[in-house]
């Protein structure tokens, strides 16, 4: 069975057109379509949440939505963060907070992060907890990632940087 | 892994959905948020041929009170409904139970239909339902049809939906004001599915008697249970200490859970007897907080 369908999503501002699967995960046709690898897969079950990204401003697992119901849609990966070559206030705060270590689930802990502070911009430590537990972290290092997004909050609160928005 | 191989198709409206269930048959699945089917297609565990999305529809989208209920359309995200005032004073159940529902990214994308239809023993939103003795509307090629909670989840993600009908939305009586409600949630990790849980509302009248006891529980048998033994043993009294024990023995000794590897049977019933009283104690708190 072979059910073909054509989308167009607009991806961090850019149009993307392609064919895909109807089972064509989101997650799969923006790496794959879109060449945006940024985003990655972890368990494609939902459960790692490495592959979250914005779907019309709201942080969903893209590996539990299929491309086809994204057709029209305005995605935001964690390419689309960045203001050009500039690292935004949370991105900046992950690399100097050690958030990243091996990397993998970065693109998800930023995503859910970013979404956590649009919400809340003065999350306690317990809160940004909760916001990030969405997001498993093998290499089991929590506390780096967790004062990357509190120090994000910080900075952004004492707009000690003017260019970078959280979102 | 990759869900197997399936045709799509959209509906505009709960009608279309239900044109369509019928033009496919068994083979098709509605699609709402995909938080649980898309994890078993992924598995492999589940191959529908077909899948009818309706995430395109508006008219299951809804959130609003009527004659002393509180009304929400299937396709509400949770996560919308976890942070609606209008629900969250009418039910205050709901919202509390929401936030051990999965994850927010899970809430963002979920929907409250879905996890309905879905029928796990151990969700919080089908406990919610039996708890406070809900409604469910379901639509068919004939009609509408109502059907209490306690009839609608049947087994472990069975439910009495029939093959061409569809949730339309759910009814919940809207709780007295200043009732206390309280959720009590055994997992291993905050998130994930309930080992055991255990949903309490309490309301007491002026001379500090109970006139409103609602428990049930989720993850102790093949669908979420309201435990009316103990109910029955606290209503009318003012929930006194050897009282609330007495019905946590009581609520313990009406359900027959089994083993499975997250917990053995007579664990479960243990922690059935402990949470129960813990609920109903956090109730009564809550209540006395004077929470609107």
């Amino acid at each position: 069975m072979s059910d073909k369908h054509t989308i167009t999503v607009t991806v961090n501002g850019h149009v993307y057109t392609d064919d895909c699967e109807a089972r064509m995960t989101l997650a799969d046709f923006l790496r794959r379509q879109c060449g945006l690898t940024g985003t990655h897969l972890g368990c494609e079950h939902g459960v790692c949440g490495a592959c979250t990204v914005f779907l019309d401003d709201v942080a969903v697992r893209s590996c539990l939505t299929f491309a086809v119901q994204a057709d029209g849609a305005r995605i935001k990966t964690v390419e689309g963060l960045a203001e050009g070559d500039e690292l935004n206030t949370l991105q900046k705060s992950f690399q100097e907070n050690h958030g990243l270590q091996c990397g993998f689930c970065t693109p998800g802990m930023l995503m859910c992060a970013t979404e956590l502070l649009r919400e809340n911009p003065n999350p306690t430590e317990t809160e940004v907890r909760e916001g990030i537990s969405g997001v498993l972290c093998r290499c089991t290092g929590y506390d780096g990632i967790v004062r990357s997004v509190m120090a994000a909050a910080d900075s952004r609160r004492d707009g000690v940087s003017e260019s970078g928005s959280i979102s | 892994m990759k869900p197997p191989p399936f045709e799509y198709r959209s509906a505009h409206d709960s009608a279309e959905a239900v044109t369509l269930l019928t033009e496919y048959g068994d083979d098709a699945k509605i699609l709402a948020g995909g938080q649980s089917l898309v994890p078993l297609m992924n598995f492999r565990m589940a191959r529908p041929s077909v899948l009818i999305d309706i995430n395109q529809t508006q008219d299951m989208t809804h959130i609003h009170a009527e004659d002393g209920h509180l009304v929400v359309g299937a396709m509400t995200r949770q996560r919308v409904l976890e942070r609606d005032q209008t629900a969250g004073s009418a039910v205050p159940l709901l919202p509390a139970a929401l936030a051990h529902s999965g994850h927010t990214t899970n809430r963002n994308r979920g929907t409250f239909g879905g996890s309905l239809a879905h029928a796990d023993p151990a969700a919080e939103l089908p406990t919610v339902l039996v708890a406070l003795g809900g409604e469910l509307t379901v639509q068919g090629p004939s009609g509408k049809r109502t059907v209490p909670a306690e009839d609608f989840f049947l087994a472990p993600l069975v439910t009495s939906l029939e093959y061409n009908e569809i949730l339309l939305s759910a009814r919940l009586p809207r709780l007295p004001r200043g009732t206390g409600v309280r959720v009590e949630e055994l997992a291993r990790r905050h998130g994930d599915f309930a080992i055991v849980s255990v949903m309490a509302a309490v309301h007491l009248d002026s001379n500090g008697r109970a006139d409103l006891v609602r428990i049930a529980a989720g993850g102790v048998d093949s669908t979420p249970i309201r435990l009316h033994e103990a109910e029955a043993q606290l209503s009318g009294t003012t929930l006194d200490d050897a009282g609330i024990d007495a019905a946590a023995v009581a609520a313990a000794d009406s359900v027959q859970p089994t083993d499975d590897v997250h917990g053995s049977a007579s664990y479960r019933l243990e922690m059935v007897r402990v949470l129960v009283a813990r609920a109903i104690r956090s109730a009564i708190t809550h209540q006395k907080e004077g929470h609107p």
